[in-house]
């Protein structure tokens, strides 16, 4: 068992997977010497050199797309996008290609790699350095999409993302990279994808959450408690393929639903989980299916009062749990 | 170009009255033996085709995407590859390329059915999407030049596991102009990649004529950019094509990077079954098109060489009207898939969260 920040545990799963498996490869930006822009990959190009510790040019549609060659020809990449933000010019390659190889080769050819992505905001990013793009990529059938909240969750979930068959997206919120610690066993344990975790036992509400906001409703949970409201935290931790069970098991008990994210509400990743919720639980339910979600804005903006406006924080949670707690 | 001209090179007719040097591909070592193998994959991916499009304007196959004015470009390339060992990403009119590199009659005739056992899909993608993994073809996508970064990414991982693979990437000029071509030469310059980039140049992108597509005369003048040899080669010159590309690979596979190389062909057909060319070609134009057809040019140069007889005429022409007619039957007569399939292999395991829709799967039948 050791203490270590979010972003150490997942620099020491690259490393423990580079070793384990030398067909895994890491590639990205700034990925080599400089060991990224947020160092998760500080020390790797040292320690298993330059061919498979790739720095590319600025070009993320090549790096997804010479990742999807790079695991039909038997490797596992692991590509970092440097910013979730950027990884726009790689959707034709993410939506298009990596996501349909394996359907639309009837199972022919599959795609084993990972594209990791800071994202979210928080931290003073504004507009390009502050996106949360889950749900353009959740929406795709064949891709998976993962959003660890702690450095044990990052851990094993991105060892059972390098060594899945299909394409993952592992987006890691970058506010929680320094901020974050926690207790990551030793071993070679492993987090299965597509299975939520309940952090907060409770009864009377459930919030489900994932990434950043999964902390923050830990922290309204515990805020609500002094007025008798019991809550149950999900913390979704994969976000496609999406763990239905817990989610319609946790607020079949409890009758009230809010769930949180940080991107934008409209059509948002919450606003499928509030359609599901309200498709296959709707007798239990007792008030309305809520969200908490970032205003409908094109961006995070910098100045920090608009910053602090925009961000979703446990205050704001606090606030829509005590309404629904209300109903 | 090292490739033989029959025009200015007198023809004996008998093989035998030759010496060793004369012989027709002597100089890129090909024997007689491949010669009359390249001219029946040409002869075969038309035979193929043609029917395709027979079987459409019949009613029997709702769309078709041709490789005809292609298949000399493509046989001559693909010809310079190994099977079954380098990889190829093909584009929708590279029938003789996956003909070439181990895809049947029956393959490709099944994928125009889109039947169960299509090896490129399964019945799940439009016909000319083509791929089988059986042969290192990899399936073939709609939005154009994507496949290119598939091939760099395969020659990425061939330099970093040492396995002496070359990938080849074809499309047309069109498709040329794509951010993710600039994207992938760099790239693959930088690393000097076992890569070959084919462009086969027909002319049109759909309607859109090459003058305004591309700002320069040729697609391979844009190789210098990149630093990498740019090759221009008459598409319908299948031994030159084969030239060029044993050169391409020989560098590619020596570790000296990728070669681009653009043959200029002609498009016989409309883009696609649902296209009408002469609402923007001429009917001048199509005529002088028809001189630029590998197939006649081949058969030609190989007649003038002694290499192609009658009698090798006359059986060929007999096998691949027997091929083309078995393939046919063939696919017709295949199932097709089961709606209770469709949902597999979205991912490689079922997930209970990917149900079925609230209709299930019904019968199968178009109801």
């Amino acid at each position: 068992m050791a203490l270590m920040t979010f972003i150490e545990a997942i620099r020491d799963t690259l490393a423990e997977e580079m070793r384990r498996d030398e067909a895994v490869i890491v590639l990205g930006e700034d990925v080599g010497k400089k060991g990224g822009v947020f160092l998760a990959t500080d020390g790797l190009w040292a320690e298993f050199g330059e061919h498979r510790v790739i720095d590319t040019p600025l070009t993320e549609s090549m790096i997804v797309g010479a990742s999807i060659g790079a695991a039909v020809n038997g490797l596992r990449p692991v590509a970092e996008i440097q910013f979730a933000d950027f990884i726009h010019p790689a959707f034709n390659q993410l939506v298009s290609e990596a996501a349909r190889m394996r359907y639309r080769s009837n199972n022919a050819v599959g795609l084993p790699m990972t594209i990791r992505a800071p994202y979210g905001g928080g931290v003073h990013g504004a507009l390009y350095h502050s996106q949360s793009v889950e749900a353009f990529f959740t929406h795709v059938p064949g891709l998976k999409v993962v959003v660890p909240s702690t450095p044990h969750d990052a851990r094993g979930l991105l060892r059972s993302s390098i060594r899945d068959e299909d394409p993952v997206l592992f987006f890691e919120h970058k506010k929680m990279y320094r901020s974050v610690r926690g207790d990551v066993p030793d071993g070679d344990f492993v987090v299965p994808l597509g299975r939520a975790r309940v952090t907060h036992p409770g009864s009377q509400v459930t919030v489900i959450a994932y990434g950043l906001m999964a902390h923050y409703a830990l922290e309204a949970a515990d805020r609500v408690a002094e007025d008798g409201i019991s809550v149950e935290v999900v913390d979704l931790r994969t976000l496609r393929p999406l763990d239905k069970d817990t989610v319609l098991t946790s607020v079949r008990k409890t009758g009230k639903c809010l769930i949180v994210y940080e991107d934008n509400r409209f059509g948002g990743y919450g606003a499928e989980v509030a359609a599901i919720v309200a498709e296959e639980a709707f007798d239990y339910l007792d008030g309305p299916v809520t969200r908490i979600a970032g205003p409908d804005v094109p961006g995070v903006p910098y100045n920090h009062v608009l910053e602090d406006w925009f961000m979703v924080d446990p205050q704001k949670i606090v606030a829509g749990i005590r309404k629904l707690a209300a109903y | 170009m090292a490739a033989t001209d029959p025009a200015t090179k007198p023809a004996t007719g008998r093989r035998s009255g030759r010496t060793v040097a004369d012989r027709l591909g002597a100089d890129m070592g090909l024997p007689d033996e491949d010669l009359l193998g390249m001219y029946r994959m040409v002869a075969l991916a038309r035979a193929v085709d043609e029917r395709m499009w027979i079987l459409n304007r019949a009613g029997r196959i709702p769309f078709v995407i041709s490789g005809q004015g292609h298949e000399g470009a493509q046989v001559g390339v693909t010809w310079a590859f190994q099977k079954d060992h380098d990889w190829i990403a093909p584009f929708y009119r590279s029938i003789a390329m996956c003909l070439t590199f181990g895809m049947t009659a029956r393959d490709i005739m099944l994928a125009q059915y889109a039947k169960a056992s299509d090896p490129s899909s399964g019945g799940r993608q439009m016909p000319g999407h083509y791929g089988d993994r059986r042969h290192n073809l990899l399936s073939v996508s709609s939005p154009v030049a994507t496949q290119i970064l598939h091939a760099v990414g395969i020659a990425l991982a061939a330099k970093i596991r040492g396995t002496g693979q070359v990938a080849l990437a074809a499309m047309g000029e069109g498709s040329s102009n794509q951010g993710d071509v600039h994207e992938a030469l760099n790239f693959a310059a930088i690393h000097k990649l076992p890569f070959v980039l084919l462009i086969e140049n027909n002319g049109y992108a759909i309607s859109v004529p090459a003058a305004m597509q591309v700002s320069v005369p040729d697609v391979a003048m844009r190789a210098a950019g990149y630093g990498i040899p740019g090759v221009v080669v008459d598409g319908s010159d299948v031994l030159a094509c084969y030239a060029v590309a044993k050169t391409a690979v020989e560098r590619a596979r020596g570790g000296e990077g990728p070669t681009l190389i653009e043959a200029k062909v002609t498009r016989l057909t409309g883009h696609s079954s649902d296209d009408q060319q002469t609402k923007y070609r001429t009917e001048e134009e199509l005529a002088a098109e028809k001189g630029r057809d590998a197939l006649p040019r081949f058969r030609d140069q190989l007649r003038a060489a002694g290499v192609l007889t009658e009698a090798i005429e006359a059986s060929l022409a007999e096998e691949l009207t027997a091929i083309v007619h078995d393939a046919t039957e063939f696919a017709e007569a295949e199932p097709d898939p089961e709606p209770s399939t469709a949902l597999r292999w979205v991912y490689a395991e079922d997930w209970p969260s990917e149900g079925p829709p609230p209709w299930g799967f019904g019968d199968g039948s178009r109801g």
